[in-house]
């Protein structure tokens, strides 16, 4: 059972790591600013879950568990909305992107 | 003082209770009494700050997100994995897009709930959120055209009792 475990925390936390560099390489060769954000959202939200589920089997039914699982509710909740105002300033700003413009207002 | 005012009070105080718990893990008498104290002092000075809301803490959602969240990994995972493909494409089949839509939540918890969802599953961002109009940004064209109508608003809906 804890080789089972073990196994499917390594697969996960190897699958985080693969996503994060995938969400990184992603960002180099992205087009544009708003496409760029769109492939750190990988690294930003499959990377660090698959990391943080790998290491809560690691940690088994421990106070560390459930500390990580708040991790992941933080970054659960504050993740998106960095990532919402990110774009949201830099179109307030400006930065033209590729495809045409934002459709005004109706 | 109202009945629901107070339940909401309590169930604050409860999860920021259960958080010191949490944090803690060194349960000697003095910290557990200190930790409830804190608590209890806190949910009450949010309640006299008029802070405290259904929508700052929205525990009546508690249980309606047990099967909207396993929902959501999943598509997190679906649209996680196109993008991956996007990525590692040597073509780099991108056409991005805005999208502008109406989201059919009408509380305000629904409305951040679908603009988070929506970020948060990659390949979609939302950049403009308001009662009447959502404002996308899709890294594709289908992904575009994915969001409006959506199930996630479906089911958001339903969560928040728009529906």
């Amino acid at each position: 059972m804890s080789a089972l475990l073990d196994a499917a925390s390594w697969v996960l936390i190897v699958a985080g790591g693969l996503f994060s560099v995938i969400g990184a390489v992603g960002m180099l060769r992205m087009p544009d600013f708003y496409t760029r954000v769109h492939a750190a959202s990988v690294t930003d939200v499959v990377g660090s879950f698959a990391i943080l589920l790998g290491l809560v089997l690691q940690a088994g039914f421990t106070l560390t568990a459930f500390k990580l699982a708040v991790v992941a509710l933080l970054i659960f909740f504050t993740s998106p909305a960095a990532t919402h105002a990110l774009v949201k300033a830099a179109l307030g700003r400006g930065v033209a992107p590729l495809g045409g413009e934002a459709p005004s207002k109706p | 003082m109202n009945c629901a005012r107070a339940r909401e009070a309590l169930a604050f105080a409860a999860t920021l209770y259960a958080f010191w718990l949490i944090l803690s893990g060194i349960y000697t008498p003095f910290l557990l009494g200190a930790g409830l104290a804190a608590a209890i002092a806190v949910a009450l000075l949010a309640r006299r700050m008029e802070v405290l809301d259904r929508e700052g803490h929205p525990i009546h959602l508690a249980f309606a997100v047990v099967t909207y969240w396993p929902w959501l990994l999943k598509e997190i995972l679906k649209s996680g994995w196109q993008v991956t493909r996007i990525i590692l494409d040597p073509r780099l089949p991108v056409s991005p897009t805005f999208v502008r839509f109406r989201p059919s939540q009408k509380t305000t918890v629904g409305l951040a709930t679908h603009a988070n969802s929506i970020t948060l599953t990659p390949g979609t961002i939302t950049v403009d959120a308001e009662h009447d109009a959502f404002l996308v940004h899709a890294l594709t064209r289908e992904a575009a055209a994915g969001v409006v109508d959506s199930e996630m608003d479906r089911r958001v809906s339903r969560l928040d009792g728009s529906a």
